[in-house]
């Protein structure tokens, strides 16, 4: 969590964490949480009348701002056309890097083929690879998606291989004392254990894809949210700029909820209420 | 008590009892350390046999050897009169972590033996709430893991075991990690559930109170190499009320006589 809040941050996420720590989710009342939004709404209204710059709206300008671009219909334009490469790569990179990472994690030869790959992209500044993937796919979908990969599948295999790796040994032999076969002790003991980890690195992975898909379109070619806040950067209209970008946020702070609500409900119902 | 043998030449069960397994001629090494040298051993069906003897003398591993989850270097294991290498239906192992699911209920966990041989829900739920009821956990079906104490757990880990059916429980120091009071009221418990159950087990312990309390037979083992140094038969009569036995004449000697066979090996 520690991470994902330091990732959010490094990249202006900063919403994020204003929501709430995703790990009460469950038991924190709904009130205090929008105590907490009620709150930084309130600071950012403050800041934007004092005013902090020329260039800073007031929260409830920029709040005027998302209606007037959800009525004009260019935020849901810019959002068709952003989902689009977003969603594909975050749930190209689910599937392949968990898939991947229980791999590396249940075989030995695939580990030393593919983790040093992982540890080396992971380390790496990714965002400089985009320009590459620019000159070999061009400035299509395919270098959108590919965009949201290299930044979500790095942590999302990772992580599931630490979490195969580190499965309580005692539950997998239990699972073989009671004849079960390879097949069901990996899904029915394995990957149920080992989702807490795979879900953190999912909620890193997905957060991470957010980071790529606003480099691609600010840095491959102007389209989708990244052109709105660009194209509302250049007139100097920065309530709508801001409103654009809170959006992103919400969205993508959206998405780590759900992906927690997932987790919770499918593979750790134990901790529903803990 | 009867001190069936003090050798291991010495035939390990007398001709009467028909034994359900077979342990011939094991070893097993781990790196230098030999665990296990050369152990011949019968248990006999439908009584309880305890492995005792101090730690590091290869009770748990002879334990996981006939489980078939641990490979022996040599020997074979018989179990009904048929070779066995690998887990098998008629064997069921109880943990000594309890290896619980912390994701599942406590009916899931204790059908999940039935699950994985594939048995219908509805099926396998109505056996494991037959044992659960068994095991005194009638209530807690719902329950995870983690909500219940130590004793509960384990509870759960046999009536698992006990939902498979097999006709040999293993149970590998079962009542280690429990407190002492759930521990006593655990193995009380056990004494009536095994006149309802007809079934052999073998416990594994570190406990001389707690092997003398419970079984028919106790085979001592010393360590380094781990080998076969007396079996004794406790005798005692456990028909009337358990906790009179812990203030039994013949039980208190009988733990005596096994502790000071045992004192030369405790540093």
């Amino acid at each position: 969590m520690a991470r994902l809040r330091a990732q959010s941050e490094a990249v202006g996420l900063s919403l994020v964490t204003r929501v709430g720590d995703f790990r009460g989710w469950g038991n924190h009342p709904v009130f205090l949480r929008l105590v907490s939004i009620g709150l930084f709404a309130g600071i950012w209204e403050i800041a934007g009348r004092i005013p902090v710059s020329f260039a800073f709206p007031t929260f409830s300008d920029t709040l005027m701002a998302f209606f007037r671009l959800m009525a004009d219909g260019s935020m849901p334009v810019a959002y068709a056309a952003t989902l689009q490469p977003l969603v594909l790569g975050v749930v190209l990179s689910t599937f392949l890097g968990v898939g991947l990472g229980m791999l590396c994690g249940l075989w030995r030869t695939g580990e030393w083929l593919a983790i040093p790959i992982f540890i080396v992209l992971q380390a790496a500044p990714v965002a400089a690879f985009i320009p590459m993937v620019t000159f070999v796919y061009g400035i299509g979908m395919t270098a959108k998606t590919l965009a949201v990969m290299i930044l979500a599948l790095p942590v999302i295999v990772l992580n599931t291989y630490k979490a195969v790796r580190n499965v309580n040994e005692s539950l997998v032999v239990m699972g073989r004392s009671f004849m079960g076969t390879r097949w069901q002790v990996i899904t029915k003991i394995i990957l149920p254990d080992a989702s807490p980890v795979i879900f953190a690195g999912l909620r890193l992975g997905v957060a991470a894809g957010f980071v790529g898909i606003v480099l691609a379109e600010l840095l491959i070619t102007p389209t989708g949210i990244g052109d709105l806040i660009t194209f509302h950067r250049s007139r100097a209209d920065y309530a709508e700029m801001y409103a654009t970008i809170a959006s992103i946020i919400a969205l993508s702070t959206l998405t780590l909820v759900f992906l927690q609500w997932i987790e919770i409900r499918v593979f750790r119902p134990e901790d529903r209420g803990a | 008590m009867r001190i069936v043998t003090l050798q291991k030449e010495a035939t390990p069960v007398p001709e009467s009892l028909e034994s359900i397994v077979e342990v011939r001629g094991i070893s097993k090494n781990y790196g230098d350390v030999e665990a296990l040298r050369d152990v011949d051993l019968d248990f006999p069906r439908g009584k309880l046999t305890s492995l005792l003897g101090p730690s590091g003398c290869g009770k748990t591993t002879l334990l996981k050897i006939i489980a078939g989850l641990v490979k022996a270097d040599c020997g074979t294991i018989n179990v009904d009169g048929k070779l066995v290498s690998a887990p098998g239906p008629e064997r069921a192992f109880v943990f000594q972590d309890f290896a619980l699911m912390p994701w599942a209920t406590v009916i899931r966990n204790v059908a999940f033996g039935l699950e994985l041989r594939g048995v219908a829900r509805s099926e396998r739920e109505d056996k494991a709430r037959h044992y659960i009821v068994e095991v005194g956990l009638a209530g807690f079906e719902n329950k995870y893991p983690h909500e219940l104490s130590g004793g509960m757990r384990q509870r759960v880990g046999l009536a698992r075991a006990l939902a498979v059916n097999a006709d040999v429980l293993l149970l590998d120091e079962p009542f280690s990690a429990v407190d002492e009071q759930n521990r006593r009221k655990f193995q009380e418990d056990l004494i009536r559930l095994r006149t309802n159950q007809n079934k052999t087990f073998i416990f594994v312990t570190h406990s001389i109170e707690e092997a003398v309390y419970i079984s028919d037979r106790i085979v001592l083992l010393s360590p380094r190499p781990g080998r076969i140094s007396r079996i004794i038969e406790p005798e005692i009569d456990r028909s009337g009320d358990p906790e009179l036995i812990h203030r039994d004449g013949h039980y208190l000697d009988t733990v005596e006589e096994i502790w000071q066979g045992l004192k030369q090996y405790v540093e």
